[in-house]
């Protein structure tokens, strides 16, 4: 196995084009596990974070550009990011230990395509995009067509990601990501859930996206229209987590069992729906 | 019974709170564990191991592994040409090198040893072997099932009746009095059927050797154990060589709780450094342990038991199947007779069951067997409390085993410390705490025997009056500390004076395993014997240069002083002055003692635990925990809270989360800490311990083993909490959410 | 098999190594460099007994390549006591009986120090959450937790 430090976008693109079989290093904290316990052997490890802008969090159209580099723990110790974004920020944030979180990334983490990525759901209900660079220059994706199936992504031979980008939040707009573990920490997400709401000046949900990780083979977009036209009373957020129910298709496993998946989908919609409305509500324009 | 040796007194050293000797080392990464001991020129060994959960070896081709780059020995089980003399250790070659059957998940088949890691992997891929997959049973009741997939043929002893699988091994009884007259006076019977799920110790260092084996049949080992005289003695037997040529020396031990009394690495780093002739060190990694060294039983239990309306049990009956994993382990016998040892019974029958399945042999874990027997007993028992309308403790107070009582298992009892736990427990502030909504308070008692064993210790005078004490028994938490104490208690001397190191299989007489919370009873009087010996030949010293009789000498303070009609006549001498003339007195001076120690003194404990269930997600979270045990005296006291802690939390791992989980093929789908869900600290509320003194008649001060009982009580208190916390009885371990949400929806 | 030169600084000391590409930084530290302080107890980021800082921030070694401390800075337990002054957590770990076994402090030491740099005054909940991905089995986390508490108290007396 071979040790790659590039230090450009392009030189980067060239090892990995020229190298099908190399894989890319962020935080590793996926990779170095794979790598070690053998279910794993490629030729050369492409270190990115040396690349400059990798670990850079910058503001863009109002929304915010997160470079591939950036470490989780980087991510929960920027005011401005946590302001505008709580919920990625909080699912970001919930990988892993302190440890972890000093090495692993968003991107690693969209990217590893675990269907319980806890990053994910929370940038998918954020429509958030993948700025993805490659052989024939770079393109924007939607973050939610990166994963394709468990360990699986749309990302072609030679494609990288560079940075992910969260759009400008429209007034009284906010988020919130919940996941289902048994212990307190170090456990990979039963079931995860992100909801997004924005609201109007009175407190009426005017938009809301939901998304749900875990209970099934990538993470799943949910019709959360249940909630536009409401105040998140109780009547809407039960409806919410009737569809959450409905839209989860589980597997049974070592981590949950499809019935246990199926309730706490509901749960966990309707506790996030009502967190990210009295963000959405207190949150200024 | 071991003769009555407590007496009682006030001490000066013995309770008190001293920094233990080896604490430097251990926070400044000095002390050196399994892996961290390096020789020159050493290679690197590593285990294939069988992916199939049973399946028959039909031949294995080496040759390719053996001609490549760096490899310097590959050996398979036709290396080891020996037959064990004991049936025992025949079993041990068979687990750590599988014969003609790999028999789990993770069974080693062959062993390389190479110069770099790289080098014996690769090795280790180009190794052949051709299985033919078999059937294969993990779960206790399904193996036992007549035309179950059965592992040995011939193994099943007289103790089974007819109509089980080859699988079922033993079977064995106890109990007294009438069961069926019994339940005939009850006015209440509740009877019901567990399951617990087979769980590891989950020691935070992997197991790890360095061996270094010669043509000449003399070999060294550095190993992390817990008990370097029994890898001696099983690697000796296995490599069919004499124990006097192989020396063991223990490294500083990461955690082992029963894991680390037998051996799996070492016999393959013996066997692979004797082929290739160099030193070769090994280590499990985490899968490894995980799959390949030993888990608890699983089990499957009944009980039955039934009250009067004021509380009296008049019958009790337990079924306890456990499976062992693919060899024999006495661990549904020792179910049977712990889990009503708490209780004054008139009328009991306990059975328990030994049974194999495709799963590593089984290893103690504190208190083995234990835990999940004291689970079903203790939940039985507050259900039928709950059914009377009385206070759980009362109702455990009413039916409390005491001094001579007759014990579940046989013997009567001397004084033990059952009611003093529970009476402790229920003025306890815990017991009468207020309580939310959807939470739930649990009490849980629990029983163990504890052990004494072969024990030899040497106490040795310096020149300058400092004293240097060997003892065979690893310091798994701080026992070389007690030692340095009980020590310089005795002798009367400050405990800086008295250094404890853990000396080699060379340098000191046979020692048990440290298992059986025996280290601080039956090492610590083996201490305090080897300091009287010693002050036995100070006092005859102190005679002679007096020139008076040795009998009219005592040892009062660290000092001789003439006694009787010879008081006051000389100034006293103390140690240092005895010391410092030894050479001109007779030469130099040391105590020692050996013996196989009776005495050790059965122990209880009871715990209270409130949860809090979340009735959405079924989701269980510790609230409060205290625990309340009897160490008959506590020598170091924050070493025993800390076994007391320690052990409760492991019991909440047990109780919650922890499991292993085999697969449709029986492979372990959960070989690591992510799956396998040990607690971690923002699991956890603080865990207040309890300690309480009566004292153990067998020791001098009095001292009990306190090491496992602590494992005893929580699964049942968890769950006693839980099932109240839910509003409905939690008869499966571990109560992980996805079952405490279908038994709240099915209610 | 070509190796990686590697130049790095661990505990104040420049050093350089030869590692192979897939060497991790706590293969380096024990097998190359004889720090064995830091410990492997699963080589998958789940123990925290391998926990270094690696340019001021916590990470488990056995989750870093080798190659990749080229040029950055690398602080182990060995390097946590000032010469014979043990660090305030040491000294405590010692006389408040926080380690039984004694394999997960190293890690555990590193873990707190690190916490107290940045977090003189934390409250228990964070002390916990902080330490989530350092396992203990012997201890219950109790006298761990409260030798953390005590010695932040002492060194805020002591600022
Ligand atoms: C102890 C432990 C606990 C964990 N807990 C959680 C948890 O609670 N929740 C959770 O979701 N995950 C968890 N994980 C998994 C892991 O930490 C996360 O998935 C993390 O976000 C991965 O990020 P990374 O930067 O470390 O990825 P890496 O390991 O560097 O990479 C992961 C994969 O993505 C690829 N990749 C990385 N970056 C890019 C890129 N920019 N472009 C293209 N491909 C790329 C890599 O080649 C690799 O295949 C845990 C891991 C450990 C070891
Ligand atoms: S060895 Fe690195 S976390 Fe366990
Ligand atoms: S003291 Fe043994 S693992 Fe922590």
């Amino acid at each position: 196995m071979k040790f790659e430090t590039p230090h450009s976008v392009d030189d980067a693109v060239a090892i990995l084009r020229a190298d099908p079989e190399a894989r890319v290093l962020a935080g590793g904290t996926d990779l170095l596990v794979r790598l070690r316990a053998g279910h794993i052997s490629p030729s050369a490890v492409v270190d990115i974070k040396r690349i400059p802008g990798m670990r850079d969090i910058s503001q863009e159209d109002g929304g915010w550009r997160i470079g591939a580099g950036v470490s989780c723990a980087e991510m929960g110790e920027h005011a401005g990011l946590k302001a505008a974004y709580p919920g990625v920020v909080e699912g970001a944030e919930l990988i892993g230990s302190t440890q972890v979180q000093g090495r692993c990334t968003m991107a690693g983490n969209l990217c590893n395509a675990g269907p319980a990525g806890d990053s994910v759901p929370a940038m998918v209900a954020a429509q958030a995009t993948a700025r993805v660079a490659g052989p024939n220059g770079t393109r924007d994706v939607a973050v939610f067509d990166i994963p394709t199936a468990p360990g699986q992504t749309s990302l072609a031979e030679g494609e990288f990601i560079t940075s992910i980008f969260l759009p400008a939040p429209p007034a009284h707009s906010s988020d919130a990501y919940l996941r289902f573990i048994p212990r307190t920490e170090m456990d990979i997400a039963v079931v995860g859930c992100a909801v997004n709401l924005t609201l109007d000046a009175a407190g009426t949900v005017t938009s809301a996206s939901m998304s749900l990780g875990a209970v099934g083979p990538k993470v799943k977009q949910v019709d959360a229209s249940a909630l536009v036209g409401t105040i998140c009373d109780d009547a809407a957020v039960e409806a919410l987590a009737a569809a959450a129910t409905a839209a989860a298709t589980p597997i049974d496993d070592k981590r949950g069992t499809i019935a246990f998946r199926k309730d706490v989908s509901g749960v966990l919609a309707k506790r996030a729906a009502r967190i990210a409305y009295i963000r959405a509500k207190g949150a200024s324009s | 019974m071991a003769k009555d040796e407590f007496e009682k007194r006030e001490f000066k050293v013995v309770g008190t709170r001293v920094a233990r000797p080896d604490g430097l080392d251990k926070v400044t990464g000095r002390a050196r564990y399994g892996a961290d001991m390096s020789a020159p020129g050493m290679l690197v060994g590593y285990c294939l191991r069988s992916p199939h959960a049973h399946a028959r070896i039909k031949s294995i081709d080496t040759s390719e592994a053996e001609a490549m780059a760096g490899v310097k020995a590959v050996i398979t089980r036709a290396d080891f040409t020996n037959v064990p003399a004991s049936d025992g250790t025949r079993d041990i070659l068979d687990n750590v090198m599988a014969n003609d059957k790999a028999l789990y998940d993770g069974h080693t088949v062959a062993a390389v040893a190479a110069t770099s890691r790289s080098a014996a992997k690769a090795a280790l891929k180009a190794i052949k072997v051709d299985y033919e997959v078999l059937p294969h049973v993990t779960d206790v009741d399904a193996a036992m099932l007549p035309g179950a997939p059965e592992l040995h043929q011939g193994r099943q002893q007289e103790s089974v009746p007819e109509g089980f699988s080859q699988n079922v091994l033993a079977r064995s009884q106890y109990g007294h009095g009438d069961v069926d007259a019994g339940f005939a006076q009850a006015d209440v019977i509740i009877e019901r059927s567990f399951k617990t799920a087979a769980t590891h110790q989950g020691y935070i260092e992997p197991h790890a050797c360095l061996a270094t084996m010669g043509n000449d049949n003399q070999g060294d080992l550095f190993c992390c154990t817990q008990g370097h005289y029994m890898v001696r003695n099983t690697c000796a037997d296995i490599l069919g060589m004499e124990s006097g040529r192989l020396r063991v020396t223990a490294s500083e031990i990461g955690g082992g709780f029963g894991g680390k009394t037998t051996v799996f690495l070492e016999p393959v780093a013996l066997m692979l450094s004797k082929k290739s002739g160099k030193p070769v060190k090994m280590t499990m990694s985490r899968d490894e342990v995980m799959r390949a060294s030993g888990p608890t039983a699983s089990t499957s239990i009944d009980i039955k038991i039934g009250t009067t309306r004021d509380g009296v049990i008049t019958a009790a009956t337990g079924e306890f199947r456990y499976q062992s994993g693919c060899f024999y382990a006495m661990n549904g016998a020792l179910g049977a007779m712990c889990g009503f040892a708490p209780y004054d019974l008139e009328n009991l029958k306990s059975v328990g069951w030994e049974v194999t399945t495709n799963r590593p042999k089984a290893a103690a874990y504190r208190a083995p067997g234990a835990p999940m027997a004291a689970f079903a007993v203790e939940s039985v028992v507050d259900e039928v409390a709950k059914e009377i309308g009385m206070d759980p403790i009362d109702f455990r107070l009413k039916n409390a085993a005491d001094e001579g009582t007759k014990s579940a298992y046989g013997p009567t009892y001397p004084a033990i410390g059952l009611r003093a736990t529970l009476e402790a427990a229920k003025a306890h502030p815990h017991w009468s705490a207020p309580l939310g909504k959807n939470q739930g308070r649990g009490v849980g008692c629990g029983f163990w025997f504890n052990f004494g064993g072969d024990t030899c210790v040497s106490l040795m005078l310096n020149p300058d009056g400092t004293v240097s004490l060997s003892e065979g028994n690893p310091d798994i938490g701080g026992s070389r500390a007690s030692m340095s104490m009980m020590a310089a208690e005795e002798l009367g001397v400050p405990y800086e004076n008295v250094r404890t190191i853990v000396a080699d299989t060379a340098s000191l007489g046979q020692n048990e395993v440290t298992d059986g919370s025996r280290v601080t009873f039956a090492v610590g009087l083996a201490t305090i014997k080897a300091a009287r010996h010693a002050i036995e030949i100070m006092k005859a010293r102190a005679a002679a240069t007096w020139g008076i009789d040795a009998e009219a000498v005592e040892w009062v303070d660290g000092a001789a002083q003439p006694a009787g009609p010879n008081a006051g006549k000389f100034p006293p001498l103390t140690v240092k002055e005895i010391a410092a003339t030894m050479s001109n007195t007779g030469g130099p001076i040391a105590g020692h003692f050996e013996a196989n120690a009776e005495g050790a003194g059965v122990s209880f404990g009871t715990h209270i635990c409130d949860t809090e269930v979340d009735p959405e997600t079924g989701a269980v979270k510790i609230l409060r925990y205290t625990v309340f045990q009897d160490a008959g005296k506590a020598v170091h006291p924050d070493y025993v809270e800390g076994q007391l802690q320690g052990g409760a939390v492991q019991g909440i791992g047990w109780a919650l989360n922890e499991e292993y989980i085999y697969g449709e093929d029986g492979t372990l789908q959960n070989a690591g800490y992510l799956d396998y869900r040990i607690p971690v600290a923002s699991d956890l509320p603080m865990i207040e311990p309890v300690i309480l003194e009566i004292p153990n008649p067998g020791h001098p001060y009095g001292v009990r083993g306190v090491g496992e009982t602590g494992i005893v009580p929580p699964l049942a208190t968890i769950a006693n909490a839980v099932s109240r916390a839910a509003g409905v009885r939690m008869t499966s371990l571990p109560m992980s959410p996805p079952k405490v949400l279908a038994a709240i929806k099915a209610n | 098999m070509s190796r990686i030169h590697v130049t790095t600084t661990v505990n104040g000391d420049a050093v350089d190594y030869l590692c192979e590409a897939d060497d991790t930084l706590l293969d380096v530290l024990r097998d190359q460099l004889d720090l064995t302080g830091s410990k492997e107890g699963c080589a998958s980021g789940d123990c925290g007994a391998c926990t270094v800082e690696l340019d001021g921030r916590l990470v488990c070694s056995c989750l870093v390549l080798g190659a990749e401390a080229e040029g950055r800075t690398v602080e182990t337990i060995e390097g946590m006591a000032n010469g014979d002054v043990l660090h305030p957590l040491q000294k405590n770990f010692i006389e408040k009986a926080a380690l039984q076994c004694g394999v997960c402090t190293p890690g555990i030491l590193v873990a707190a120090k690190n916490l107290l740099d940045h977090t003189p005054d934390p409250s228990e909940e964070e002390v916990r959450y902080w330490l989530a991905g350092n396992l203990c089995r012997c201890t219950g986390y109790d006298k761990i937790i409260r030798a953390v508490l005590d010695t932040a108290a002492e060194m805020r007396g002591a600022a």
